[in-house]
Formats: structure tokens, C-alpha cells, sequence
């Protein structure tokens, strides 16, 4: 079992003409993914990464039985090609692109709210499950198929852990990265309760880091509403207030909100463990299982 | 991006918000003039992008023009928490009874953005949503319709306003939230909105910053930037598009994606050294992207060591190997031992091209931090 995608999963890859989303598209066919269309509006009829091209999303999921999308839009037209997908009830759309204005989300966010679709991002590096699927720009050979679940805001983080997780033989039923954007599509906890519901899924790993308050929340609902074991990992320990870390969500504000330490203590009083290195929270995984 | 409270205010000017007669100053003769038309008292503040300038001696008030020229003379020129005060706004001083706060945000737990009032103005809101956040209305503004005039009179109304005076604050509050919406703004707030004597409101400070992820839609915003930058580091690393942040430890950190980069300053810190900097080389670098990263950890004087530390997505570690074998063969001694770590994609490719006689290798995150933390003490001691 696996949450949110799966080897039946059809995908269109919307931007599969401009030069990240062919090469994406390439690497998810070469995964072993179901890419079964691109769409990009005035391409229609040609192809690329060796599916068809469609004018519109739409066309896309009526030609080939599409049921999800990944979005490699500049951030100009990104919120618009989102809202073509959600317009679409795909089943699900990830939204890669970083840099979209914030207001757009707010738009979008509000779309979401009357829609069926998920939204995974955006500014994320996507979605995978080990050997069946993998949507976005993840790299595959280091993850392995298992029984752990993981669930992240950083790329690169997402990488680092799973590769301790990996290196030690504990494989992923699914890992998703939320994105590193104040407004995003799925959050920790909805990630959070498809891995409780998932009877394969035997742990989780919940990587956050500074900025806003969906960690503390995500501590919340893990010590009211989780069985399957957690462990935590927070990035941004070290940074001043004020800042922005990379991320335009990693900052923590001037009053003290948003810092690494309430969040891991949110973390601990729900019973998490967070390890203070990412080869610490693979102990506490390991010590799961 | 952060406007400067003389930007803002003349935006709001110009939107019909009333704010106080006022003329810019780059020097003790300019501004003196400025008290001259204006009169007095006139308030003397320091056009710098930080925070709580009263407190920190940025704006002082001036009752005659001997107070004039000294205040115009101390702020001038003033080191103001790392910024250097290049101008100064000249404005009229204003005969208050009650100063309150107004400002438009955006909720991001909510995705949406809220309103917010109080009587409490004048002071750091942050402060009073800590302490007494009973003291702020707050309305949400569905930003599929955007806003109905009825939410900023209620809002206005649910702070508690003095009935006199709060459908002009209502009104001042509804144009901030066009401003907000026309301009992209990430925050737009009125710190103090004073009430006079003769119940008029005037806008006396202003903030107003821009999302600058939207620049590419409001060119005349993005005129407005002007860089300040807290040193030449931060300067550099803007010329170069890095995502940087300068601190004070000697540990020199390169890395990509900024959750990776920021848990190797944690692991730094967690190994017992100092992380001199966040410096986010970003996705998918190329090689000279590289040697401009490390070009700016060695020109950190306060570095005395470095940890690169790569995992590849989309950033491939053979580039990132020649990037650092081109940058570190152009010096006869390199200026700080380099402890580098690839992983990911070609991470193997990578390894093998590296020239090991001009850096440190290490297998592993924790390893490679805890022999950077090591050779910085080596420097050191």
C-alpha cells in the first residue's frame, strides 16, 4: 500500500515542453511511472518525453484516462495552470514551481477549499512511492520500498533522511514533500492521517523546519489522533529571528513565533522523539520497528 | 521587499490616505531647510529598513531649530542596528489625543489575508498580540470576492474605536487593503494612526512591504527597491542570486535546498562550532554558480573554515566537483581547508573527479560537519 499515488496513477505533466519539465517527465517515465500526456497550451499535437501533447489539461484527461498532474509552470502562470488542474477534479496536482506571489495561493487555496483534488506543493519537490510512482523531481534510486513513511517540507532534507533510513535497509511506503511556501496545498497533517489510515505504513518520519505554525499543529493532532509511531526532525535551529532561510516560509518572526524550539517541544509533548541529527532520527525509526 | 516609510507614505498619499506634511533630507542643510517650511515641532526619522527606530534614537522630535540641526546632526550618519542612515524624513509633528494601529497581512495558517485594529497603537503590535491579543480585532477577507466595506467597519467598530472618528479609520483601513492587494503587498500597516485634537486622523508612520515573488507584476514597485544590505557580503551574495544570511561564527557553510542547508548550520552548532553563514546555492547549479559560492565564504574574514555539503536532486555532484576543482586551482594556497561532502545524484561521477589534493573528502553529513567544526578549531587555537 502506499498514500496518494500508486502504479495505477496517470499523469499528465503540464509545462512537459519547456526544458525541467521534459527532462522531469523523462526521468519520472524512466522511474516507471504511468506519464501518459503533457499539456501546454499552443503544442497540442506534437509530442514530448515521447507522450502526446495536449492544448489544455482537459483535452489531456479525456484523450488518455489522466487522473493526476505535475506542474513545471514559470511562477508567472503557475497559479493559472493550478487552477486549469483543479478545474479539471484530477485526483491530484503537484505544483513544483517556486516563486508563485503569494496572493495567487490565496486564490488558489480558496479554489481548493470547494474542490475534490489534492493539492501537493507548490515550491515542492513532489511525491513518491518506492518502485510504483514518482511525481516530481526526486531523485529514485535512493529511496527503497518498506514500510516507513516520511513526510517533509524541504527536498534536500527529504533526501538526507531517507538515505540514513535507506542506508540502514528501512524502506518508504510513501514520502511527500509539502513544499517550503507559507500557503501550500497539502499540509503535515493531512499527510500525517493517510499514513495512520495506511495499513502498511509501520512509522513516519515528520521533517519541519522554522516558520509559521503547521508543525506545532501537526504535534497536535499526532497526540490525539495517531497509533502508528512518529519521529521528528527541525531544521533551522540555528537561525536568527527576522531572517528569511531560503524558504519564503523559514522565517521566524520578531515576537518568537515560529521557532525551532516550540516545535520540537509541541513535538515531545506529543510523544515524538526529534533527533538532533538526521542519522539520530533513523535511530529512533529503527527503534520503531 | 521592504519599502522605506517616505515610499510608503506617498503611496498612501496618493491613494487619499491624510498623512502629515513632511520633505526628505540627505544633510543637516536640507534638513533645516525642511523645519523651515514645516515648522514646529517637527519630527526628524531615520529612512532605514529596521525596526523600532524610536527606541534605537531614530527619530526625535524638534521643538526649535538648534534641536533641529542637533538631532539632524546625530541621525545623519547613524549606525542604526548595522544600517548607515543616508536620509532622514522631515515631517510635521502632530497634535494627538490617541494613537491606534491599522494594518492588512496575510494569515497564513488561514491562507487568507486578515485585517487588524487596535486602540493600542503606537507601540510594537508583535508585542501586544503576545501579551494582550484580546486587544486586536481581526477580520478574514475571503480573497475570492475580496473586501466587502462592511468587514473594515466592522473590524473597525469591533476594536473600539471612538464612534467619532471610526468610519474615518474604517475608510483608511479599506484603502490599505486595495493598496494591499494592488500592490502585492505581504504587509501594509499604519503604526501609529493618530487621532487630533479636532478628531482628524492622520496616518504617521507607514509599512509597507511588497512580495517579492510578484515584483515581475508591479514594475513601478520594483523601481522602488533599494538595496540595503547589512554589509558587503549580503551586497555580493544579491549581485550573485544566492540565497544568504550572514552570523557571526567562523564555520564557512555551502550547501543546496534550504532545509539541508539550515540543518548542516544546526549540525555545526550541534557538534559544538559556530556557523559563520546560511548560504543556499539553490537547484540544479552549475559549476561557476560553485566558484562564486566559495568566492563568498572566503571572503568572509570571519571564516576560518568550510563544509560544502551537497545532495543532488536536481544538482548533479559532478558538477559540483568541477565547480570546486576550477575555483580552488586558481589559488597557490587555499585560503581555508574546504571539507566537502556529495551525495545523490552522480555523487560517484562527482567523487571521482574531485581533485582531493585541494579539499577534504567526507562519506557522510555527520562526518563531514564534525571535521569542518574540527579544522576550525585547529585555525583557531
Amino acid at each position: 500500500m502506499s498514500i496518494f499515488v500508486d502504479d495505477d496513477t496517470r499523469v499528465v505533466v503540464q509545462g512537459i515542453t519547456g526544458g525541467e519539465g521534459k527532462f522531469h517527465a523523462e526521468q519520472m517515465i524512466e522511474y516507471g511511472t504511468n506519464v501518459v500526456a503533457g499539456a501546454v497550451p499552443g503544442k497540442g499535437g506534437q509530442e514530448a518525453a515521447g507522450v502526446p501533447v495536449y492544448d489544455t489539461v482537459d483535452e489531456a484527461v479525456e484523450a488518455e484516462d489522466a487522473d493526476a498532474s505535475v506542474i513545471f509552470v514559470p511562477p508567472a502562470f503557475a497559479a493559472d495552470a493550478i487552477f486549469e488542474a483543479l478545474d479539471t477534479d484530477l485526483d491530484l496536482a503537484v505544483a513544483i514551481t517556486e516563486g508563485i506571489p503569494t496572493q495567487d495561493m490565496a486564490k488558489v487555496n480558496r479554489r481548493l477549499s470547494e474542490t475534490d483534488t489534492r493539492l501537493l506543493g507548490p515550491n515542492c519537490p513532489g511525491i513518491i512511492t518506492p518502485g510504483e510512482a514518482k511525481l516530481g523531481i526526486l531523485p529514485g534510486n535512493i529511496f527503497a520500498d518498506g514500510n516507513v513513511g516520511l513526510v517533509s517540507r524541504s527536498g534536500t532534507l527529504t533526501y538526507q533522511v531517507v538515505d540514513n533510513l535507506t542506508e540502514r535497509g528501512i524502506g518508504q511506503t510513501t514520502a511527500i514533500g509539502i513544499g517550503g511556501d507559507p500557503i501550500i496545498g497539502t499540509s503535515f497533517i493531512d499527510a500525517l492521517e493517510a499514513f495512520e489510515a495506511d495499513t502498511e505504513t509501520d512509522a513516519v518520519v515528520m521533517c519541519g523546519e522554522i516558520g509559521g505554525e503547521d508543525e506545532e499543529e501537526a504535534a497536535a493532532f499526532i497526540g490525539e489522533h495517531m497509533d502508528t509511531p512518529v519521529a521528528g526532525f527541525i531544521a533551522g535551529r540555528t537561525a536568527p529571528p527576522g531572517k528569511r532561510m531560503g524558504h519564503a516560509g523559514a522565517i521566524v518572526s520578531g515576537s518568537g513565533t515560529g521557532t525551532a524550539e516550540s516545535k520540537i517541544d509541541a513535538l515531545n509533548d506529543a510523544g515524538v522523539p526529534v533527533g538532533d541529527t538526521p542519522e539520530e532520527v533513523a535511530d529512533h525509526v529503527e527503534s520503531f520497528l | 521587499m521592504k519599502l522605506h516609510e517616505y515610499q510608503a507614505k506617498s503611496i498612501f498619499a496618493d491613494a487619499g490616505i491624510p498623512v502629515p506634511d513632511s520633505r526628505l533630507a540627505t544633510s543637516v542643510e536640507e534638513a533645516l531647510d525642511a523645519v523651515d517650511e514645516i515648522g514646529y515641532p517637527a519630527a526628524i526619522k531615520a529612512q532605514v529598513h529596521v525596526g523600532g527606530r524610536g527606541k534605537a534614537g531614530g527619530i526625535k522630535i524638534a521643538t526649535d531649530r538648534d534641536e533641529a540641526e542637533q538631532y539632524a546632526e546625530e541621525i545623519l550618519g547613524m549606525d542604526l542596528k548595522g544600517y548607515t542612515v543616508e536620509t532622514v524624513l522631515v515631517e510635521a509633528g502632530v497634535d494627538f489625543v490617541d494613537e491606534l494601529y491599522v494594518g492588512v497581512t496575510m494569515d497564513r495558517g488561514e491562507g487568507e489575508p486578515v485585517l487588524m485594529v487596535s486602540t493600542e497603537g503606537g507601540v510594537d503590535i508583535e508585542e501586544v498580540a503576545a501579551e494582550t491579543p484580546d486587544a486586536i480585532a481581526r477580520e478574514h477577507v475571503d480573497p475570492a470576492f475580496g473586501l466587502h466595506p462592511y468587514q473594515a467597519r466592522k473590524v473597525v467598530y469591533e476594536a473600539g474605536v471612538d464612534a467619532d472618528v471610526a468610519l474615518d479609520v474604517a475608510s483608511i483601513l479599506s484603502t490599505l487593503y486595495d493598496l494591499y492587494e494592488d500592490s502585492d503587498a505581504s504587509e501594509i500597516e499604519v503604526n501609529p494612526v493618530m487621532v487630533t485634537s479636532d478628531r482628524d486622523v492622520v496616518a504617521a508612520d507607514a509599512v509597507m512591504n511588497v512580495d517579492e515573488d510578484a515584483l515581475f507584476r508591479q514594475p513601478d514597485l520594483a523601481e522602488m527597491a533599494e538595496e540595503s544590505y547589512e554589509d558587503d557580503l549580503e551586497r555580493k551574495a544579491g549581485e550573485y542570486g544566492f540565497d544568504y544570511v550572514r552570523l557571526s561564527g567562523n564555520v564557512g557553510i555551502i550547501g543546496n535546498g534550504a532545509g539541508l542547508v539550515m540543518t548542516t548550520l544546526d549540525l555545526v552548532d550541534y557538534y559544538g562550532g559556530s556557523p559563520a553563514n546560511f548560504l543556499d546555492i539553490g537547484g540544479g547549479a552549475k559549476a561557476d554558480r560553485v566558484a562564486n559560492a566559495l568566492d563568498m565564504v572566503f571572503s568572509d574574514e570571519n571564516v576560518d573554515a568550510v563544509v560544502f555539503n551537497i545532495f543532488g536532486g536536481i544538482t548533479r555532484g559532478d558538477e559540483v566537483a568541477k565547480g570546486i576543482n576550477e575555483a580552488l586551482e586558481q589559488f597557490d594556497e587555499i585560503p581555508k581547508q574546504v571539507v566537502v561532502r556529495l551525495a545523490g545524484t552522480n555523487a560517484a561521477e562527482g567523487m571521482e573527479i574531485l581533485n582531493t589534493d585541494l579539499v577534504e573528502v567526507e562519506e557522510t553529513l555527520e562526518d563531514a560537519v564534525q571535521r569542518a567544526v574540527k579544522n576550525a578549531e585547529e585555525v583557531t587555537q
